[in-house]
């Protein structure tokens, strides 16, 4: 195999990645936004629902990031560096968002399993002081402080993930001949296009998240999930009509990649998963729904690999000037079959053990 | 502050803050399979409890310790872009394995700790034996990047860029090995003399029961043997980093001078203007020895580097000392353990005469204090290898100061991270108090662990 055709395989495993990523630890990000969202007479059972459905996968799903980065600062090493770089800021509040998120849920549980053996017969010192100055309320559900900083924190996470991919396509990263990138400050992230970028990968996860809880409830609480989905679906697809528009503004030269013969039918495929995964929690065929909605995802995020291909940073750097030497692509993809011996009887397990119903 | 120091300042804090939730990740889910083991072996509900207990322990430094590590992936390239563009090219398909190992291990995580009534007992049994067996090769394989550093093969650069690479190279590397077993020991040794030290000090304070002794028990047998064989990993590991990193060995040992018969220095402070270690007890012809099996071994000093290429020798050489120090208490105290087993000075038995008692809390209270002195030595070790190895970041290849990232921030991102990561530990050991006194309570009551 020759190293361009390497080069592509690289590319394309890390996409495969990214949507692995996407599907499965989006979500989660998502099911954090609608836990932050929480309301209505089903709230405390709303937010158990998120808690059941993340609780045994979340860890697992959240390791597809760190998949991503390995397969990109091993195949793409000179591309990573400007990438470090440029990113500097949003991806550090990435990681911000990502380590709070993981740190509150697990504290929520910890302080929820307390709560099973305490709550009923003791009372917090706090609760006591409150008692007697007569200030106390009614008993706050337990850990609910960090419920609330797990739901804020999951907002962070895909936001700036977002933005990291509206910085990529939008054209403004300038590399010299020498590999070396200028950093423009806030200015190459903080703007209109990588922000709403951001704000819409939010939503779609909240979308995918909503979907997914659909098939993993049943009665009222499904009601509520499914009026959940159609208001992020509502919000996607209105986001991603903005988002198209600044980007003719902003990003028009990707704008007219992602217009181009090779990827509007990818593109087109994206949309109509999309109407349909609608029409199917219109209709409330969930299961439907959820195989629609993932295929969105994907197809979606296949639109904007080939619309950017042969680029890995739209248009200063191409996927061929930033990868490694052909031996280390090809070790590195000869790793994947190997881990997938361990890896997909592993998941399958896992999956079947909390996901089948 | 320079992005410089800043930059070294959050990977300190960082890699300071991960390594001991990383070890966690390696010790605890080994003394869970013990515990869970013996419980399905005899049945005895402690053990059950024990288990119980441990593994709501685990899920929580778990979750803190693949957050921690998933932030230093990133900022590897975010504070070190020129570093991560070389060691991606030529060991970056390392980071790869490590990746399998730690997703294995997470999956496994998940269906051991929400498993408990999905799962048949001993295939539950089987999930925790893949999380020590999965974590502990986790652990291992990113020691391979860190061997790599100490000493990387396997590529040719031009122009910057990395443009013939033999991914093979570090697999053939003998120094890979050494650390690992070094690491890996030193993670088991933490982890268990922690575990034995809460324990201890549960029962000093009145809690003797079958569940505490098993406690101790359990996690000073791993401790005491793991501490027994560590020194033996660490002299063949200095015998290889004093033919591989002469500079590194001089400033661990304080040896100003390159000479024959080189004294083993303990303790002392080494005086980098007067070109000596003071106040060190010297033990004639014991570094030489050390270092080859020879007395008349010549041991090339610091004097043989130029000293804009020597690291901090101070820091580098109190790190050593402490490391070994605490090693050396921690292996006789595991020795003084498994001494009163056998001759059965009061100890483990739980009604013992008032002669044998006194004899018994004196042990329990070296374990008390031995308790956090793995975790010192673990991360006085890594100070060592890293400060050790300065001014490079990779040994003789690149400077740590060349790596850093010219992005603007650096020092207002460590103040934040610094913030971040005391808000965490904070957490972390307010979560650990809650579960203590939870179990108590739950013990004072008479409930059964759920």
């Amino acid at each position: 195999m020759t190293h361009e055709n390497l080069v592509y395989l690289g590319a394309a495993v890390a996409l495969l990645g990214l949507m692995l990523y996407a599907l499965f630890g989006g979500a989660d990000f998502g099911g954090g936004v609608w836990d932050l969202l929480a309301k209505g007479p089903r709230k405390q059972a709303q937010r158990d629902a998120i808690a059941r459905a993340m609780g045994p996968v979340w860890e697992a799903n959240h390791v597809w990031l760190i998949f991503v980065v390995v397969v990109l600062f091993t195949c793409f090493p000179n591309g990573y560096a400007p990438l470090g770089i440029v990113l500097f800021m949003p991806f550090h509040f990435a990681i911000v968002g990502i380590m709070l998120r993981g740190a509150a849920f697990v504290f929520r549980s910890h302080g929820a399993h307390r709560h099973e053996f305490e709550g009923a017969t003791e009372a917090t010192p706090a609760l006591k002081a409150a008692r007697k100055a007569g200030t106390a309320v009614a008993p706050q559900p337990p850990g609910a402080g960090w419920g609330i900083l797990f739901g804020v924190t999951s907002v962070i996470s895909p936001i700036f993930l977002g933005v990291a991919f509206g910085v990529v396509t939008q054209g403004n990263i300038q590399i010299d001949d020498f590999g070396n990138v200028r950093d423009l400050g806030t200015s190459t992230w903080l703007s209109l296009y990588p922000v709403s970028c951001g704000i819409l990968a939010l939503s779609a996860c909240s979308y995918l998240a909503a979907v997914y809880l659909t098939v993993e409830t049943d009665g009222e609480l499904r009601e509520d999930f499914r009026e959940r989905a159609i208001f992020a679906g509502t919000s996607t697809a209105g986001l991603s009509l903005l988002v198209l528009v600044v980007a003719w503004y902003q990003a028009n030269g990707f704008f007219w990649e992602l217009l181009s013969v090779r990827s509007i039918p990818v593109m087109a495929g994206g949309l109509f998963c999309f109407a349909a995964s609608a029409w199917a929690v219109f209709g409330r065929h969930y299961h439907l729904s959820r195989i629609f909605a993932a295929g969105e995802i994907v197809l979606l995020l296949l639109g904007w690999g080939v619309a950017q291909q042969p680029y890995l940073i739209y248009p200063s750097m191409t996927l061929m000037q930033a990868s490694a030497p052909t031996p280390t692509i090809a070790f590195m993809l000869l790793t994947i079959p190997l881990g997938g011996l361990f890896l997909i009887p592993s998941l399958w397990l896992l999956f079947k053990v909390f996901k089948s119903t | 502050m320079s992005t410089l120091t800043a930059a070294r300042m959050q990977m300190t804090l960082s890699l300071a803050f991960h390594m001991i939730f990383a070890a966690v990740g390696i010790g605890l889910p080994l003394l869970l399979v013990i515990v869970e083991g013996l419980w399905l072996r005899t049945k005895k509900e402690h053990y059950r409890q024990l288990a119980r207990v441990w593994a709501r322990a685990t899920a929580v430094l778990f979750v803190v310790g693949a957050v921690s590590g998933t932030a230093l992936a990133f900022e590897l390239g975010l504070l070190w872009p020129k570093y991560m563009k070389l060691t991606g090219a030529v060991v970056g398909h390392i980071f790869a394995l490590e990746g399998y190992a730690f997703f294995i291990e997470a999956i496994f995580i998940g269906l051991y700790l929400y498993g408990w009534d999905k799962l048949s007992p001993i295939a539950h049994w089987w999930c925790g034996v893949v999380v020590a067996l999965s974590g502990m090769i986790s652990g291992v394989l990113v020691l391979g990047v860190n061997s790599w550093m100490q000493l990387p093969v396997g590529f040719q650069m031009e122009a910057g860029k990395v443009v013939v690479s033999d991914p093979i190279a570090i697999f053939k590397q003998p120094v890979w090995m050494h650390m690992a077993i070094h690491s890996t020991l030193s993670c088991y040794i933490s982890v268990a003399f922690a575990t034995a030290g809460i324990y201890a000090f549960t029962w000093l304070r009145g809690r003797r029961d079958a569940y505490t002794r098993s406690a101790i028990v359990v996690s000073m047998g791993v401790g005491a043997v793991t501490a027994f064989i560590q020194p033996i990993s660490g002299d063949s590991l200095a015998k290889f980093v004093f033919q591989t990193q002469s500079t590194k060995f001089a400033a661990m040992e304080g040896n100003f001078k390159t000479q024959k018969y080189a004294p083993l220095r303990i303790g002392g402070f080494p005086d980098v203007k007067a070109r000596e270690t003071k106040w060190a007890i010297e033990i004639p012809g014991g570094l030489s020895f050390l270092a080859a099996h020879d007395f008349s071994t010549e041991v090339p000093g610091l004097d043989q580097t130029p000293e804009s290429d020597w690291p901090n020798v101070e820091l580098t050489h109190m790190a050593f000392q402490v490391m070994v120090g605490c090693g050396t208490l921690l292996m006789f105290v595991g020795l003084w353990f498994w001494v009163s087993l056998w001759r059965g000075w009061g100890w483990p038995l739980v009604y013992v005469p008032a002669a044998m008692n006194r004899a018994q809390n004196w042990l329990l209270w070296a374990i008390v204090v031995c308790g956090p002195m793995g975790f010192l030595a673990l991360e006085a070790g890594w100070v060592v290898t890293e400060v050790g190895r300065q001014p490079w970041i990779i040994h003789k290849v690149m400077r740590t100061r060349d790596a850093v990232t010219p992005a603007a921030g650096v020092p207002e991102m460590f103040y934040a991270f610094g913030l971040l990561y005391l808000f965490l530990a904070f957490t972390v050991v307010m979560v650990l108090w809650q579960m203590g006194a939870t179990s108590r309570r739950m013990a004072a009551k008479g409930l059964k662990s759920a």
